[in-house]
């Protein structure tokens, strides 16, 4: 087979595995936009403040050392031991749930029957507001995260995919990070179990009725307050577990938090509604935007990445502005 | 007549005893008196009434009911007990269910998901369970199912079972969000002005689902509605409101007589 033909499969099949990472910041937004109609600003600064709390949880780090040692003229950083990654990531989830109760106490919960836009404004302070606490409890330095999750090319698919080069001798089978394709069954595990949640159970189906209509919830029986932090929960436990995978990929740090931009034009893609279209919108913006930088990208200079996303989207927002999955937007007239 | 036992109407009706009593009710907004000092009771298998010019504070004595308000003075008993202050769902979760005067429907939703959310406060399987569809909760959904289809056909809204809510007409919305308060196998069911913007045809309609409802289910019924004249051929008891004060209670023969009544609504423009 040509080189070109085999490095552009393995393009599309990088792309997949990057589409997955954007998919999973995507979906955290999804989460709480279907069940609060919130546009949540902060759910990339979740999946830092995650990641920090995880990797200070593992090393031991004592939180608010540098604002004890301030205020105490202490010297204190670490509690000197080490916390196995299991244990340390069910602690972290305790942390996300505190959290969400958190958000929902002191901010949602006062807001409620407030225009979108509002809402929009508290979730961008409180973005702004968890990073600086993530700092503050944590410190500023870039981590390294280590769970245990392997890295680098996975020996067994290039073993596996050497005779696709019949008589080519370029090629020495495919190249995917081994991280990458646990990131990608993580996903769809993720998405199976959120996709059951929310279609066949009980609060699954009560997060979808105060979605829709909060004084209809009330009067069928549910408590609007216990739904939110339910959901403010599960959207951190989707913000722990993409802060782990990206974590892992390219160290704990503030860049971590601009993910979220990137799951925007996943999100206009697969609409702000739909589980699977998160995913599907992932998929297309981590292979359009590899394979247009294979195709397109030597010709305009390079660094498509950057915008291509952004394009489609914004193409996607003039044919089609409820995305690939959304709901339909009826309008009586 | 004891609140205790049950009696016999003019018409061969059976009321049962009170289920719930309003004792003194007073609710204030800021400096407005909605409600000054009432007290009624609605007794178990009766269509009870409240009806009163626009104004009167009628829907505030349903908020009242449901929970939505929190009344300054007077107590709430429900069951022979004494209700303490309740956030309106946990009033839904003790069997008190209503609809509203400008309908509250979950709209992105099928006709048939609403009326199943009617019957979230029977699900108790657990979240496993639920999500892979294995033992209690299967029974559950199949009993669940079997009863809201029930409900479906009794208020013949079949057709339109898996539209989504948003697509219909307003009188079938209406009917709809009665399935829905219907699918919570209330012990009272409260209807918010049901045959608000209705034309003749459809208030027939409905008047006639509130008859079969309280018939077929043995629903105890509380309405509001400003409507005179549908009221008094529906229910078996009416109170009446003016100015936030109770002015009449009892039979619509009674009420209709009272003059109290007749002036309130001879006195007010009213269409």
């Amino acid at each position: 087979m040509s080189d070109n033909l085999l490095f552009g499969a393995e393009v599309v099949l990088n792309g997949l595995m990057a589409g997955v990472l954007y998919a999973l910041v995507a979906l955290g937004f999804v989460l709480i936009y279907k069940a609060s109609g919130i546009f949540n600003y902060a759910q990339g600064v979740m999946a830092l403040f995650a990641a920090l709390t995880l990797v200070g949880i593992m090393d031991g780090q004592i939180p608010f050392a540098h604002l004890i040692n301030a205020a105490l003229g202490t010297e204190i950083h670490h509690f000197g031991w080490h916390v196995p990654a299991v244990l340390a990531i069910v602690l972290t989830m305790g942390v996300m749930i505190v959290l969400a109760w958190a958000v929902n106490h002191f901010v949602m919960r006062h807001l409620v029957n407030q225009e979108p836009i509002i809402l929009f404004m508290a979730t961008i302070g409180l973005a702004y507001f968890l990073e600086g606490f993530g700092d503050l409890m944590w410190g500023s330095d870039i981590k390294k995260l280590d769970v245990g999750i392997p890295q680098g090319g996975s020996f067994w698919i290039e073993e596996n995919t050497q005779w696709l080069a019949f008589g080519n001798e370029n090629f020495y089978g495919f190249f995917l990070d081994q991280l990458d394709l646990i990131a990608t069954v993580i996903a769809a595990i993720l998405v199976i179990v959120l996709v059951l949640f929310s279609q066949y159970t009980k609060q699954g189906r009560a997060m979808r009725a105060v979605a829709d209509d909060h004084q209809a919830a009330l009067s069928v029986g549910i408590s609007l307050n216990f739904i939110w932090v339910m959901v403010w929960s599960v959207a951190g436990f989707v913000a722990l577990v993409a802060g782990i995978m990206w974590g892992a990929k390219s160290g704990v740090q503030f860049s971590l938090s601009l993910i979220a931009l990137k799951a925007l034009p996943v999100l206009m893609l697969g609409g702000f509604t739909s589980i699977p279209g998160a995913i599907v919108g992932g998929l297309i913006i981590g292979v359009g935007e590899k394979l247009f930088e294979f195709s397109i990208g030597p010709l305009v200079g390079g660094a498509t990445e950057n915008w291509f996303a952004y394009v489609l989207a914004l193409l996607f927002l003039v044919f089609r502005p409820q995305g690939l999955f959304g709901e339909k937007i009826i309008e009586r007239v | 007549m004891s609140t205790q036992e049950s009696y016999l109407t003019e018409d061969g009706r059976t009321i049962g005893p009170t289920v719930m009593e309003m004792k003194h009710i007073t609710l204030r907004f800021g400096g407005v008196k909605a409600i000054t000092d009432i007290s009624f009771d609605i007794r178990e298998g009766e269509i009870r009434a409240i009806i009163g010019p626009n104004g009167a504070g009628k829907s505030s004595m349903l908020n009242v009911i449901s929970g939505f308000y929190i009344p300054q003075e007077g107590e709430v008993w429900y069951k022979n007990k004494k209700r303490p202050p309740m956030k309106p769902y946990e009033v839904a979760q003790q069997g008190i269910a209503r609809t509203f005067q400008n309908i509250a429907l979950f709209e992105g939703m099928s006709v048939l998901d609403n009326v199943m959310t009617g019957r979230l406060r029977m699900m108790n399987s657990g979240l496993l369970a639920q999500a892979l569809w294995k033992g209690k909760a299967e029974a559950e959904e199949v009993k669940n199912r079997e009863q809201v289809e029930k409900i479906i056909d009794f208020l013949e809204i079949q057709h339109i079972r898996k539209t989504p809510v948003a697509r219909l007409p307003y009188g079938l919305k209406k009917r709809v969000e009665l399935a829905r308060a219907l699918a919570a196998e209330p012990s009272i069911l409260l209807l918010d002005e049901p045959m608000a913007g209705m034309n003749v045809e459809e208030k027939e309609d409905m008047s006639r689902f509130i008859l079969d409802v309280n018939d077929e289910f043995g629903t105890t019924i509380a309405l509001i509605e400003h409507d005179m004249g549908v009221v008094m051929d529906l229910s078996d008891r009416v109170v009446v409101m003016d100015y936030g004060r109770k002015i009449g209670d009892g039979t619509p023969n009674e009420v209709r007589s009272n003059q109290a009544v007749i002036d309130a609504y001879l006195g007010v423009a009213h269409d």
